[in-house]
């Protein structure tokens, strides 16, 4: 029983395995590395992604993709901006960020489940028109320099913890939550692992489905309302690339890109591993080159190694070592 | 740039009807297969004669599908030998099968769809002219000439897309010919034909066994084996319960021999007295798949129906359960008259179907029993969305028992049941969410005969609860077993209704052909 219980989580042990690995040779390499400030530097600038990679796991596992996060952030991070230099009061501006982000995912959510869009494409497409409203709103120029109040965002701390982290761990605690004690999240998985038995079981996929991509678009809006609380500037350019990171780390994670599998837990490993990525590499003095290199060979070897586990589980399950 | 010659279709056919059939084409003697902690196979000695049909035969996980995994290359035995032509031989790979001239028919056809059937067959032995380019015109005459040898007249150079299920495998048989097959496996070849295609298939089987081809044919219809086989070996529990001729057996017997005890009934419906009317169809149409399709259904009765593939039957089931739209027509359920437009609408209506092909429609294979039982239901376990774990823990449970699906906890992935306790799951699905109209398309399809009898009794159970039940099925003695008034397709239509009484093979199959 034991052993069997072992296998079955190998996929979440490999990528806990993976963790220690990359923090054990930045130990090794950098003295600083292991320390508490450095720690909480990780996890205060892996907060953004970890906020966006939250949404993505909920689509992944539904067997979709979203592309346009990144723009979404853009978009958001300026609406946001905007209406704090209208000196609208704090929440409001925030709840606006979120109401732009979630109104993105939405309409992404009802071409794809009422339009039969493939989530590629009609989230390709708002990846572009998000990013040209962000552009287009104001005028290309970033706008920059808030309250206190709202940078306390990003700047404050609850017992020497940054707030961004205690949002991301929250979040985390949440959405572990939802996935496995709501029927949302049992929905997610059904309609991820086979949307047509789903259907036939009576669930209203449509409507499940199109949630889960408003909720990916209003996590991108919270986090652009953190980025923004932190670089105290919102840019029409911000969030280039989030997708691939969002994504990677759900990957690495061990969700299936082909949808009805994954947790929470393994988006945040991946997460973490690539925050450490990116600081041990700024930390060693590896040029931002060449860490994109490295970034990107992490990412196929983690799914390498991924596929090799599974076919292996494969292998078990047919030769009965394991139900 | 290479120079494939397409080898002579069947050019070695009169060599062994010639000789045939005293010449042992196969022989496999004493195979054990391990697998950790598993004996697979235990000792089973077969052989296989030029010129025969040996039907492979026993419940499912008795050791079919490893013995002719072993003949196939997919895997390797533990301890044996095989003998092909007197020649002893290791096949350690499908490419070797291959080579040695053993092909074999999957149950998943292997074909790609949108290439022609000629294109098919050749798939990677084409040959070119001396530029690269395909010479279409042998490929498409080689294929012709083949497919006509086994007594099949299509278009070969139609898209594979364009052809019934039933074609589909008469081109990999093509396929498995004009790579020189002396031996063919066959698994489960006709779960999903109509009555006239098997007869087709039976047609092209029989041309073979004439040219000498051995085929090992592994079926779950006991009927099937008298009208085909030659030789029936019965496989239990990895070990080798016996070998018949079939003109010597009888299906009592091999029943006895697979499942080592006497189905007292293979077919045991305990009639329910008929209730008040559930649900009533009027003039139901949907353009090309429904014309004016008009019955009632009672609590407490099986309405069978009956057809052809293609007729309509499982078109009916999906517009009653607001898979498909309908185009007009009333459907009037417990005496209110209900516009169904989404399987949603209908399940909340009390109707339950379970589709013809499970893996695809009826489960989510990558989710646990539990999850799939209470699937439908979470309704009514949930609060605010939030999912109450121990109701519905416990709600899994009590199925698991109540309906006997074996399976070492609640958390197992469906996906590692076999096909009749997979069929349960879906059953459970529907009874936790308390439906009373079922729909049943093809109920036991691909489920090994212990398993059938359980199903039966269980729709024996919930008739006698008052469900109603609307029973699709292509076996002929199901629907006459188990019904209790039939309804027969025929283009789109029902074109006849019979009481159980009156109701014959023939009369049935008369009518589902088309001739009154």
């Amino acid at each position: 029983m034991k052993k069997e219980l072992l296998i079955q989580n190998s996929r979440q042990l490999g990528t806990f395995v993976g963790l220690i690995v990359v923090t054990a040779v930045f130990w090794i390499l950098s003295p600083y590395f292991l320390t508490i400030s450095n720690l909480m530097n990780i996890a205060e600038q892996a907060s953004i992604n970890a906020v966006i990679a939250v949404g993505m796991t909920f689509v992944i596992i539904a067997a979709g993709i979203d592309l346009s996060v990144g723009s979404i952030v853009a978009l958001s991070g300026v609406v946001l901006a905007g209406a704090l230099q209208a000196s609208l009061p704090v929440p409001v501006a925030i709840l606006l960020g979120l109401g732009v982000g979630a109104l993105c995912g939405l309409s992404n959510g009802l071409l794809i489940s009422f339009g039969r869009l493939p989530p590629f494409i009609a989230t390709l497409g708002m990846m572009s028109v998000a990013r040209g409203i962000a552009l287009f709103y104001i005028d290309g120029r970033p706008v920059s320099g808030f309250s206190a109040e709202f940078r306390s965002l990003a700047t404050g701390e609850i017992a020497r913890i940054p707030s961004p982290v205690i949002i991301m761990i929250v979040l985390y605690i949440l959405a572990h939550c939802i996935l496995h004690w709501t029927k949302l999240g049992r929905y997610t998985y059904a309609i991820g692992g086979n949307e047509e038995a789903a259907n036939l079981s009576g669930i209203n996929t449509r409507m499940i489905k199109t949630t889960i991509y408003a909720l990916c678009g209003m996590l991108s809006g919270l986090a652009a309302v953190l980025l923004t609380a932190r670089l105290n500037s919102a840019q029409p350019i911000a969030g280039l690339m989030y997708e691939l990171d969002a994504i990677a780390a759900v990957v690495i994670g061990g969700t299936s890109l082909l949808g009805g599998e994954g947790t929470i837990s393994g988006t945040l490993i991946g997460v973490l591993i690539m925050g450490i990525l990116r600081n041990g590499l700024n930390l060693v003095g590896v040029s931002s080159f060449t860490q994109q290199v490295v970034i990107g060979s992490v990412i196929i070897l983690a799914v390498l190694i991924d596929m090799a586990v599974r076919k292996d589980r494969t292998i078990l399950l047919a030769k009965g070592i394991i139900k | 740039m290479t120079k494939t010659p397409i080898r002579g279709p069947c050019s070695d056919f009169n060599f062994y009807s010639k000789i045939m059939p005293n010449i042992t084409a196969l022989h496999m003697r004493h195979i054990r297969k391990v697998f950790p902690g598993v004996v697979a196979l235990d000792d089973v000695s077969f052989d296989l004669k030029a010129g025969e049909v040996h039907v492979l035969l026993g419940e499912n996980g008795a050791g079919k599908s490893t013995l002719v995994k072993i003949l196939s290359g997919a895997i390797q035995k533990t301890d044996g030998e095989i003998v092909l032509f007197d020649n002893p031989v290791e096949i350690d790979s499908p490419k070797q099968a291959q080579k040695l001239g053993i092909g074999i028919i999957y149950q998943e056809l292997n074909l790609v769809p949108s290439l022609t059937a000629a294109e098919n067959i050749f798939l990677g032995r084409e040959r070119t002219n001396s530029v690269g380019l395909i010479e279409k015109h042998t490929l498409l005459s080689s294929a012709q000439h083949i497919l006509s040898s086994i007594g099949l007249q299509i278009d070969c150079d139609q898209p594979v897309r364009s052809f019934g299920i039933a074609q589909r495998q008469m081109i990999e048989v093509a396929k498995a010919l004009s790579l020189d097959a002396r031996i063919l496996i066959m698994d489960e070849p006709t779960s999903a034909l109509s009555e006239t295609e098997i007869k087709q298939l039976f047609g092209v089987i029989r041309k073979l066994r004439e040219k000498g081809v051995a085929i090992i044919y592994i079926s779950h219809r006991l009927q099937e084996i008298f009208e085909i086989g030659d030789r029936v070996t019965v496989l239990r529990d990895g070990k080798l319960v016996g070998t018949r001729m079939v003109y010597e057996t009888s299906q009592a017997e091999l029943v006895k021999m697979m499942v080592n005890r006497e189905l007292k009934e293979q077919y045991p419906r305990h009639r329910t007295d008929r209730g008040e009317e559930i649900l009533r169809v009027e003039k139901l149409n949907r353009k090309g798949a429904l014309r004016d399709i008009s019955f009632s259904l009672h609590r407490g009765e099986i309405l069978g129906i009956s057809g052809l593939l293609g007729s309509g039957r499982t078109e009916l089931a999906r517009a009653l359960f607001g898979a498909d739209r309908i185009d007009s027509g009333e459907i009037v359920i417990k005496g209110k008259c209900r516009k169904i437009n989404s399987p949603r609408t209908a399940v909340k209506l009390g109707l339950g179907f379970l589709t013809e092909d499970r893996k695809s429609q009826g489960l989510v294979l990558s989710l646990s029993v539990k999850d799939n039982i209470t699937l439908s239901s979470l309704d009514l376990f949930s609060r605010l969305g939030v999912i109450s774990n121990k109701r519905e823990e416990r709600e899994a449970k009590s199925f698991i028992e109540q309906l006997r699906i074996k399976t070492p906890s609640n958390h197992q992935k469906v996906l590692n049941l076999s096909g009749g306790n997979q069929q349960k799951v879906v059953l459970a699905k529907w009874l936790s969410r308390k439906a009373d109209i079922f729909i049943f398309d093809e109920p036991t399809r691909g489920i090994d005969v212990g398993s059938k009898v359980e199903i039966y009794q269980l729709m024996n159970q919930l008739t006698a609860e008052g469900v109603a039940i609307i029973m699709i099925s292509s076996e002929l003695p199901e629907v006459l077993g188990m019904s209790d008034r039939i309804l027969i397709m025929y283009q789109h239509t029902i074109v006849c209704e019979l009481k159980s009484e009156e109701a014959t093979q023939e009369r049935v199959m008369r009518y589902a052909l088309g001739a009154a």
